[in-house]
């Protein structure tokens, strides 16, 4: 039985999915020395690609300056936004350079054990990613004196998440690994000081750590020359939704999203979501504005809508995403995301007063400073910015107009 | 349950221990395993789990509540998970319920009397670009149609 198309395109990139040999930034990085690194990932601005935008560097250097008898690397592929899928395509196409990248991290601050949470949705790449692990530990890429040096024991284990969407926030994620409910912790302190087990702890997400042995090979200077001056090198984006050639597009940071629609062939756009249900949802009049942490900020999530989607009930896709991945445990969170859920549906009903809305923009705007971590600071963003952004088809809405409009629910 | 179920399930859950550790850290792998094997943790597994580990069994309990995967009682033999976020929605998957649906005579969230199938909505499956996305126990279909859909469905045993 037929389960999946898994496309094995050759895929080409500037970064990325540009040539690299596997196993051979890890010989050049213990060749230059832990600082040499440390001052290349330094040099290249790498910040983490999951969304937040830490930058890479400062990270490993915290770490790295700890003394703790315990250190560890996680690798967080717990890749649940919705319209991301960058790092199934990195681990099912590139697993090598995103383990390589984790045992250049554990070379780097010191640590021995690295640890990949894989989300409980992606349970058919196991064997895959545990059979390649398997081959790195033949060729002496893990394990113990890796390429013949003295004391320099890796190793990786996979560990599975259980489908919660929470858990790629780093300390709920953290919290998982050590067998609890992966609810978040508060921050600080940071989990590079108190992270797994009460070690110093490097979470980096999959396309963060893939960029390293790039940078490695071809030095930090040569990573920053792409992109724009903060956002630096290149971005895996998932593009999907209302276009002809959805899938993974490794571009430079700085794009305009009227460049990528045209480069994923997107026609008769009204609406462009940058950044998953956690993003913010962008009109024809923004598609000017540049794809870059300073701007139109992504984890690498893009999703398109053309004319003929109703805005509202996308945003009411997203506000039941919220209410159901919620951990429940901060209440801004638990019930600010049931109240914006109950005041779309009333947009949709037509049953709303402009004193209520006005109330719940003042309710995501508590919730974005309220919430315990960044799933609730997020989750009203997307509420917001179609408030924002489409009031015209927000207020004048009725049933009639869309033969999809009438809410039975 | 039969005391030699029973006593089959300590020896199972002490060779996880074995496998694993006894750290509160291994109880995650522990239950996925389980929830693996027999399609749910029994109260008793739990307790079990719970000793193994010298921790409370509400302890063990909270973690099954918290994450979607586990379940402390069996939903059916096979669980076919249907993506219910944005771009698998765009891509049609209204069709798929109602044709799912209308060929099973469930609802979504509900077991088929045999207990052969339960059907369940899920959260993005990081199949976006070829929605819509179908899980049946661990194995992933993607762009599935609604004659495709009922046709993998009439398969699961």
């Amino acid at each position: 039985m037929e389960t999946m198309q898994i496309e094995k395109t050759s895929r080409k990139g500037i970064v990325l999915f540009s040539e690299y040999v596997a196993g051979s930034a890890i010989r050049k990085a213990v060749k230059i020395g832990r600082e040499e690194v440390l001052f290349e990932l330094r040099d290249s601005k790498l910040k983490g690609r999951g969304g937040a935008g830490f930058p890479t560097s400062t990270k490993w250097m915290i770490t790295a300056a700890a003394s703790a008898p315990k250190k560890y690397i996680v690798c967080n592929a717990d890749e649940g936004e919705p319209g991301t899928f960058k790092d199934r395509v990195l681990m099912m196409e590139h697993p090598e350079i995103v383990f390589d990248g984790m045992v250049i991290a554990g070379y780097t601050i010191g640590a021995k054990t690295g640890i990949l949470y894989l989300r409980g949705e992606y349970y058919y790449m196991l064997e895959f990613l545990e059979n390649h692990l398997s081959g790195m530990r033949e060729k002496n890429l893990l394990g113990k004196n890796i390429i013949a040096k003295e004391g320099f024991d890796f190793d990786i284990q996979i560990r599975l998440g259980s489908g919660a969407y929470v858990c790629g926030e780093e300390t709920a994620l953290i919290e998982s690994l050590e067998g609890h409910r992966g609810e978040p912790r508060n921050r600080p302190p940071y989990p590079v000081n108190t992270g797994f087990m009460g070690c110093p702890t490097v979470v980096n997400n999959v396309e963060t750590l893939a960029s390293v042995p790039h940078i490695i090979m071809k030095s930090g200077k040569w990573f920053s020359e792409y992109g724009t001056d903060k956002s630096t090198g290149s971005k895996l984006f998932s593009v999907s939704g209302d276009c002809e050639n959805p899938g993974v597009y490794e571009l430079p940071w700085g794009m305009t999203i009227t460049e990528v629609l045209d480069i994923v062939g997107a026609k008769n756009t009204k609406a462009v979501q940058v950044g998953g249900a956690s993003g913010i949802c962008l009109s024809h009049a923004q598609f000017n504005r540049k794809l870059s942490y300073e701007d139109a900020s992504t984890g690498g999530s893009i999703i398109v809508f053309n004319e003929s989607r109703d805005i509202l009930h996308i945003l009411q896709n997203f506000m039941e995403f919220f209410v159901e991945e919620s951990c429940g445990q901060c209440t801004p969170c638990r019930i600010g995301n049931v109240k914006l859920l109950e005041g779309v549906k009333k947009l949709r009903n037509g049953n709303y007063t402009f004193a209520e809305i006005r109330n719940l923009r003042e309710l995501g705007q508590t919730m974005q400073v309220a919430s315990k971590c960044g799933l609730g600071q997020s989750s009203p963003n997307a509420f917001l910015s179609i408030l924002d952004n489409f009031s015209a088809e927000v207020f004048q809405y009725t049933s009639s107009d869309k033969h999809n409009g009438v809410n039975n629910e | 349950m039969l005391i030699y179920e029973r006593n089959s399930l300590v020896d199972e859950i002490v060779d996880l221990t074995v496998e694993y550790g006894k750290e509160r850290s291994a109880l995650l792998p522990i239950l996925q395993t389980l929830q693996l094997r027999h399609k749910c943790i029994s109260d008793f597994a739990q307790q079990e789990v719970a000793r193994q580990l010298s921790i409370h069994p509400v302890e063990v309990y909270s973690v099954i509540s918290f994450y979607t995967f586990l379940h402390p009682e069996s939903q059916g033999r096979n669980i076919v998970r249907l993506c219910q976020t944005i771009s698998c929605d765009l891509a049609g998957k209204c069709y798929l319920v109602k044709a799912i649906e209308r060929e099973l005579g469930i609802k979504f969230g509900q077991t088929t009397k045999d207990k052969r199938i339960k059907l369940e909505f899920t959260n993005c499956l990081g199949m976006c670009d070829q929605g819509p996305a179908m899980v049946i126990n661990e194995r992933v279909f993607t762009k599935v149609t609604p004659e495709r859909a009922v046709a993998i469905l009439n398969e699961v045993k």
